[in-house]
């Protein structure tokens, strides 16, 4: 559908083709965003221009992840309005332009500044306003609400002033703003008028063990108590908030996020009718009183009475108005699955079905550990189906039982075993029947998601994802629905293979089992066993890691030496003309001027390319193969050793100074990030390892980026893991706090032996601590609690590892069998490779690129003056 | 044993066959502009092909890593491995380098004669 500049500019009082008909839909918020995706979908579309008339200055964001913006990621990564949506459909999106009348005799509405848009259907999704208690001073500066990107800038700029932030509302919204307070440095605390937090979605357990977790993250709870009042300073600014109980807590913020209302003047100054308690009325099919006006989201009371303040609801309104508008009225909206699953602070909490056990005759089948923070109820009605329930910390189950709950059939197996820790349930795989919703953002069933599959040539998640949208919304069912596609798949005899390659149907994981089980040594006897073919450059490397990492000897002797990709073969990082990087080890980052001296003369006197690398080491670049060794044996000589960076294995360990030098340092960073540089070096994984030691809580090191990370305090060492930078940065997790120091390094130990027990080929710890079962709990039991009962075999194989550990190079160099590979040609050993040539450039040298001429390198380059020339003797 | 490379003129005696480890290249000089990448497998079936990666234009592919895809033998290119069919040249994931050409090396005729003789 394409029109012409020309008619969308008349949209406007005057008549023009009336074969094309208007729409408006006033607010483009997620809600308004999925109408327009469900609109255009319709065949019933075309014929029609969409005007969509917005208050806020940008396109459709996800507003429920808007605390991600403290976490580094931009008002762009938040959009929901894909890049040439708008202009594909040929829809006119005016920002900044809310509307503030509707003349429903007139059949149009205008905008603030004064524009007249003419409609023949209008679709209201003004979503809600952030309720704020009328206490005095809830406006004074330093008072904010939490809808909004604004709103949260505004708090962000209002933060990097403030000490102590208080947020008014214990609620979903309310947890979250909290988290984004704590995100931004501030001290944080919640006021809460329910006795409990998520007064809504939690009972009194879950909501005791939610707040004892969020108070272990340092959030201070203060429930049954409400605002009373804002104080104020002499210039105005909030100083502390009074509390209904006659406290007053002292606050450089306050953060209003205690629910929110409809957003229903619009409707209300036109004469539609809306519910007691706000909200545009509408029937099943989303229309209001005036038949040409629609109502969707938050801004409206749907047909069961209920205004819905969840975004899957508030979707399924989209899509009903979508097809009301399309044609013959079908399927409408009668109510939703307010079920909820997610991260509030990092702890996961889930709410399903009816909670509260409301129904007559429900009974609840309870689980509670608070030692592990675990809170498991199901609601269970009198027939014995499932009718609800809350999870804290746990959520694993989320994904099967929220579609049991909905199914409301009697259940198959004994409750308890759904409730119960995963060592203790019996129980198989729980069956769901095919009409359970497995995703409850767009309403698809299992039965949907089996025929996608099935009859729909969908041989993937991605495709299912794609054909029937399901897991395109939260993403909470994605895990199920892997699972139902798998099981389709295999049912229909297509073959699932996790296997690493179409050499071996094992994972990397099941690889290293069956080397370190059986003892295998060589690729050959492995590939002949266990696989087919002749193995490939993925296959071949991740067993030649696991027969490092299972200390295997010199990885270049033997069969192994044939395995390693060309940085492990070579010792060196190969670079895009072909020549080689070389980074010697320094550990900690700490090295002698002597030791600079000598890289910066090796470096000199073989023209190398020098730069500092962001891991603290130097990084020398333009050697060619036949280079490697005599640059290397220099770097021996002068005490240094492989550092390991061509290789999926330890790099370094960070460290700032720490309390040696920085007045602000509690601890020794430098000597421990030394002491577990030299513990770990050498140790081969399924891809790199980084790590780094803040000497403070100030994080100089950026340890929290680490795949292990240490921040000193004053009582010991925290330790982080699974941090990652790069292309998917995540922020590691606190494993363990206030560790001495040898427990801290039998934590990292069996850390980083399970990690390369269990991972997959060239998975990062971030994303295997992320599909990791039970996640961090579960790690944490493993490697604290032994609750596997591998602790001393991972012992074992760390100190096997740290005893056999041998420098490469050195090793390399007094072995001429391991030296006959670095020559440039077979039959011209002595001949430097004329393909890698260089040209000078900023008194170093760079690779020639192509149609430039450039010269080899051959040692010793000459210097002249101050002016770097790279001449060949 | 020695290896010998054609060059379309006559052979070369580059090497002797325990200069090779089996699953592993090394490269081979033949002129300033000509480079070979030549291979043994674990069978001591011989392979030599261009030293040139069409992809990043380095000369680099004798540090590939030799396998089998189906029963073709492949060649992995070290740089952005690539895999390339041993037997007819051909990049199995890319038809065309970078700069338009076809992604297809060149195949050298390659023998193992007995020690001395180069023909």
């Amino acid at each position: 559908m394409t029109k012409s500049d020309g008619m969308t500019e008349n949209n406007g009082m005057t008549t023009d083709d009336r074969s094309i008909r208007d729409l408006v839909l006033v607010g483009h918020g997620m809600v308004g965003q999925r109408f327009l995706e469900a609109w255009t979908e319709q065949p019933a579309a075309r014929g029609w221009r969409v005007t969509v008339l917005a208050e806020e200055p940008r396109p459709a964001y996800d507003r429920v992840h808007l605390s991600a913006l403290f976490d580094g990621r931009t008002a762009e990564d938040l959009s929901l309005c894909p890049p040439g949506f708008l202009a594909e459909h040929g829809i006119d999106l005016r920002l900044g332009d809310p509307v503030t009348a509707i003349d429903r005799a007139g059949r149009t509405v205008t905008t603030r500044s004064g524009t007249e848009v003419r409609y023949d259907v209008l679709v209201l999704a003004t979503g809600s306003v952030p309720f704020v208690p009328p206490v005095p001073g809830k406006d004074a500066a330093g008072c904010h609400v939490y809808r909004t990107i604004e709103d949260l800038d505004a708090i962000r700029a209002d933060a990097e002033a403030a000490g102590t932030g208080v947020v008014v509302g214990g609620g979903l919204l309310g947890l979250e703003a909290a988290g984004a307070l704590k995100a931004g440095g501030l001290a944080t605390h919640v006021v809460e008028f329910a006795p409990r937090l998520m007064a809504v979605q939690v009972d009194d357990g879950g909501g005791a063990v939610l707040r004892r977790k969020i108070e272990d993250l340092g959030v201070t709870v203060h429930t049954s108590a409400g605002a009373s009042g804002v104080v104020t300073g002499p210039d105005g600014r909030v100083t502390a908030l009074a509390l209904s109980d006659g406290r007053e807590l002292p606050a450089d913020l306050v953060v209003f996020s205690a629910g929110v209302r409809a957003r229903d003047q619009l409707a209300r100054d036109c004469g539609l009718p809306v519910g007691e308690r706000g909200g545009i009325v509408v029937d099943a099919h989303c229309r209001t009183e005036d038949p040409d006006i629609l109502a969707i989201g938050e801004c409206a009371q749907a047909a069961d009475g209920r205004v819905y303040g969840l975004v899957a609801p508030g979707y399924q309104m989209a899509e009903t108005a979508a097809r009301t508008l399309a044609g013959p009225a079908g399927e409408g909206f009668t109510g939703a699955d307010t079920s909820t699953k997610l991260k509030l602070l990092g702890v996961d909490v889930a709410s399903f079905g009816d909670p509260h056990g409301t129904a007559e005759g429900a009974l609840d089948v309870l689980y509670s550990d608070s030692r592990s923070g675990v809170y498991r109820k199901l609601v269970i009605g009198p027939d014995g189906a499932l009718l609800g329930g809350v999870l804290v910390g746990d959520t694993e189950a989320y994904g099967t039982l929220r579609p049991l709950a909905a199914a409301g059939k009697p259940l198959t197996v004994a409750p308890e075993q759904l409730v119960l820790p995963a060592g203790f349930a019996s129980a198989g795989p729980v069956a769901l029947p095919d009409d359970a919703v497995l995703c409850s953002c767009h309403n698809v069933t299992q039965g949907a998601v089996r025929a996608a599959v099935r009859d729909q040539g969908c041989d993937s998640v991605a495709a299912v994802k794609k054909c029937t949208r399901a897991g395109t919304g939260c993403g909470s069912c994605l895990k199920q629905l892997a699972t139902v596609v798998t099981e389709e798949l295999e049912a229909a005899g297509v073959s699932t293979s996790k296997g690493l390659c179409e050499h071996f149907t094992h994972t990397r994981a099941e690889l290293y089992e069956i080397v370190r089980v059986t003892g295998i040594t060589a690729f050959t006897e492995l590939l002949d066993r266990h696989g087919s073919g002749e193995g490939c450059e993925i296959c071949k490397p991740t067993v030649a890691s696991i027969l490092a990492s299972l200390g295997n000897g010199h990885i270049l002797d033997g069969e192994q030496g044939a395995l390693q990709d060309s940085n492990d073969h070579f010792l060196a990082n190969l670079q895009r003309n072909g020549s080689y990087s070389v980074v010697p080890r320094v550990p900690g980052g700490e090295i002698t001027p002597e030791g600079l001296i000598a890289i910066g003369e090796i470096a000199r006197d073989h023209g190398l390319y020098t730069k500092i690398t962001g891991g603290q080491r130097i990084d020398l670049f333009g050697a060619t193969v036949d280079q490697l060794p005599v640059i290397w044996s220099k770097l021996v000589n002068a005490g240094f050793e492989s550092g390991h960076a061509y290789g999926k294995a330890l790099r370094t360990v960070k460290s700032c100074v720490g309390e040696t030098w920085c007045r602000y340092g509690v601890q020794d960073s430098t000597a421990l990030a030394i002491e577990l540089e030299l513990r770990y070096r050498g140790l081969r994984s399924p891809h790199k390892l980084k790590s780094a030691v803040s000497g403070c809580a100030r994080e100089c090191a950026e340890a929290q980026s680490k795949d292990f990370g240490i921040i000193a305090t004053s009582a010991g060492w925290n330790l982080y893991v699974g941090g990652n930078g790069g292309m998917t940065p995540r922020h590691a997790d606190l494993l363990a706090a206030d560790l001495d120091r040898e427990t801290l390094i039998r934590t990292i130990d069996r850390y980083l032996m399970f990690y390369i027990r269990t991972a997959d080929r060239l998975e990062r710890t971030s994303v295997w601590l992320e599909r990791l079962e039970g996640g961090l709990d579960h790690l944490r039991a493993v490697v604290l609690d032994d609750s596997l009962g591998i602790a001393a075999e991972l012992d074992e194989l760390m100190a096997r590892h740290i005893t056999g550990y041998q420098d490469e190079w050195a090793e390399t160099l007094a072995d001429p069998g391991r030296m006959r590979r670095f020559a440039s040609f077979v039959n011209a050993p002595g001949t430097p490779d004329p393909a890698v040539t260089f040209v000078p450039e900023r008194g170093q040298i760079r690779p020639a690129r192509p149609g430039e001429s450039g010269q080899t390198l051959t040692a010793p380059v000459l210097v002249a003056g101050a002016r770097l020339e790279v001449l060949t003797p | 044993m020695t290896v010998q490379i054609h060059d379309g003129t006559r052979w070369h005696a580059v090497c002797t066959l325990d200069d090779l480890q089996p699953g592993r290249g090394v490269a081979v000089l033949l002129s300033d502009d000509e480079q070979i990448a030549l291979f043994r497998d674990r069978s001591d079936a011989l392979y030599a092909v261009d030293n040139r990666d069409p992809f990043s234009g380095a000369q680099v592919l004798s540090r590939g890593l030799l396998g089998s895809r189906g029963d073709r033998p492949t060649l992995a290119s070290p740089m952005y491995k690539q895999v390339f069919d041993l037997t007819d040249g051909r990049c199995l994931d890319e038809d065309t380098a970078p700069d338009g050409a076809p992604a297809v090396l060149r195949r050298w005729p390659v023998r193992l004669a007995p020690s001395g003789g180069a023909a």
